[in-house]
């Protein structure tokens, strides 16, 4: 087994003992951080298979900006443990089968289309020069628009949270 | 070089990289110390050693030996987690900080960094991102509302600050052209007209130094940027609660900070290791690592003047003046460089 194999095999399981611990925890700031180590495993990934750009992206995005405001918000509110239910019905009767479906699904689709190209690490490209080529020549438009869209979804968050009488009010 | 002197070069180099990082942040609190004493008309510490030099050293033991003291209501695995969290993501951006040229040991061309990444400032922006955990959690395990104030006001100012400090970088690199450490200070090798050091600042970048400089102050919680442990209004913030090593592992976490920020300033706008070189081979290979040390010294110094010298911000200014002031500079300094670029 190579060293690369158990670096991969390492991530992976933090990865999935990381997104079990988010479902079993009960305070969402467990749930939060569990989160953070799921994001943090996957950006090992990334770096893994060559992608270091999108590594180095995953880890200030998600685990460095998004996960700080979840756990913002969380400290905020004061969010305090959850309490248990009963038990939803409809996540036994629609949950299982449909994650059973999904990953026999998935596994079947992997299994199909394995060991026809093997791609060789860092083979495709993850070099940040390969990245910005791609995303600022090859796929400009798409890229731009994406930002427009982003940008609009901005002006809507924040309308959406002004407050309705602010702005006939003057305040100084 | 084989996997096996591979492995061993670099467990060497990262033991000799963080005990010199652990010692120069014990320093640099005596420094502080000194330099503030000295501005105030006060001596600083004189007691221990000559010049109060082994100050450090008794610190630490004191830490070490006073009482671990866990308050009743706090949220323990946090509690626990948060000091170490700060500590490890303010120690491991060194890992990508290059300190001078290779130098040959045994007939290994050895690079004096412990590893040159091609996305080592994307690294540095990443785990300072991560470091903001540590106070947060801190002020919110702590159960008390002057931490969690403390926390909270950490957590925006770092969040706000982080988006200033990163694009007065991109300047910066549309010059160099790469993400790695090494190749930016490549890049900043040869002289203007004979005599002016080809470093970025005075390539363009001094706009961007400047808000590089007051976003970074930001983002290390120092003066007059330290609401979120401004003792006035909250005792002494996210860290209230906390005693003993717990205590000291913020204050490590905090100057190892500085240490990183002034080491990028240095290698960013400051041409790195590049300096005048002379003298026979031995005096000239130890000269870059002279001139980095050097460097980096004038910016710690920098920061402890402003620490004795500028009052603290009101918190709506602070906000303000980062979104509404930094930010827009930030961007019209990256305009203006990749218009001069590109022309």
């Amino acid at each position: 087994m190579s060293f690369h194999l158990i670096l991969f095999l390492a991530f992976g399981a933090v990865c999935v003992g990381g997104a079990v611990n988010l479902l079993a925890q009960r305070h969402p700031i467990n749930s939060a951080l569990s989160l953070i180590a799921v994001m943090a495993a996957l950006a090992g990934e990334y770096l893994l298979l060559g992608a270091e750009f999108v590594a180095a992206v995953q880890v200030i995005v998600y685990a460095g900006a998004i996960m700080v405001l979840f756990v913002f918000v969380i400290m905020l509110l004061n969010a305090g443990e959850e309490e248990e239910t009963k038990g939803s019905r409809i996540a036994l009767t629609l949950g299982v089968p449909g994650m059973l479906t999904s990953s026999v699904l998935m596994a079947w689709v992997v299994l199909r289309h394995s060991g026809t190209e093997a791609v060789a690490i860092g083979a495709l490209p993850g070099h940040p020069i390969d990245i910005a080529q791609l995303l600022f020549h090859d796929f400009l438009l798409p890229f731009e628009v994406t930002s427009v869209l982003i940008l609009i979804a901005i002006m809507g968050a924040v309308v959406l949270a002004s407050k309705p009488d602010s702005g006939a009010r003057k305040v100084d | 070089m084989s996997v096996g002197v591979f492995i061993l070069v670099s467990v060497i180099k990262s033991a000799l990289v963080l005990f010199i990082l652990l010692t120069a942040v014990a320093y640099t609190v005596w420094l502080e110390r000194k330099v503030v004493g000295h501005m105030q008309n006060r001596w600083g510490p004189t007691r221990v050693g000559p010049f109060g030099l082994l100050q450090p050293a008794a610190d630490g033991l004191k830490f070490l030996f006073k009482e671990d003291l866990t308050p009743p209501h706090v949220y323990k695995p946090l509690f626990l987690a948060a000091p170490m969290m700060a500590v490890t993501f303010a120690l491991t951006s060194i890992a990508v900080i290059p300190f001078g040229n290779s130098i040959p040991i045994f007939g290994y061309n050895i690079p004096l960094q412990i590893t040159d990444l091609n996305i080592g400032l994307l690294l540095i922006l990443g785990v300072t991102s991560m470091g903001v955990y540590g106070v947060a959690l801190a002020g919110w395990s702590s159960n008390n509302k002057y931490s969690l104030l403390g926390g909270l006001r950490a957590s925006a100012q770092m969040v706000s600050y982080e988006i200033a400090l990163g694009l007065s970088l991109v300047g910066v690199l549309i010059q160099s052209g790469s993400f790695s450490l090494r190749a930016i200070v490549d890049a900043q090798g040869g002289r203007f007209l004979g005599f002016i050091p080809r470093w970025n600042i005075f390539h363009g970048q001094f706009i961007g130094f400047f808000i590089y400089l007051m976003a970074a102050y930001a983002e290390t919680n120092r003066i007059p940027f330290d609401l979120p442990e401004a003792e006035t209004e909250l005792v002494a913030g996210y860290h209230t609660e906390y005693s003993s090593m717990k205590f000291a592992m913020f204050f490590m976490a905090e100057y190892a900070n500085m240490i990183t920020v002034a080491c990028l300033a240095t290698l960013l706008f400051f041409g790195g290791w590049h300096g005048p070189l002379f003298g026979p081979p031995l005096l000239e290979a130890v000269l870059p690592v002279f001139w980095f040390v050097a460097k980096v010294l004038c910016f710690l110094f920098l920061y402890i003047w402003v620490r004795g010298t500028l009052p603290r911000f009101r918190y709506d200014q602070l906000m303000s003046f980062g979104w509404k002031f930094l930010l827009p500079l930030a961007i019209a300094n990256l305009v203006a460089t990749a218009i001069a670029v590109a022309w």
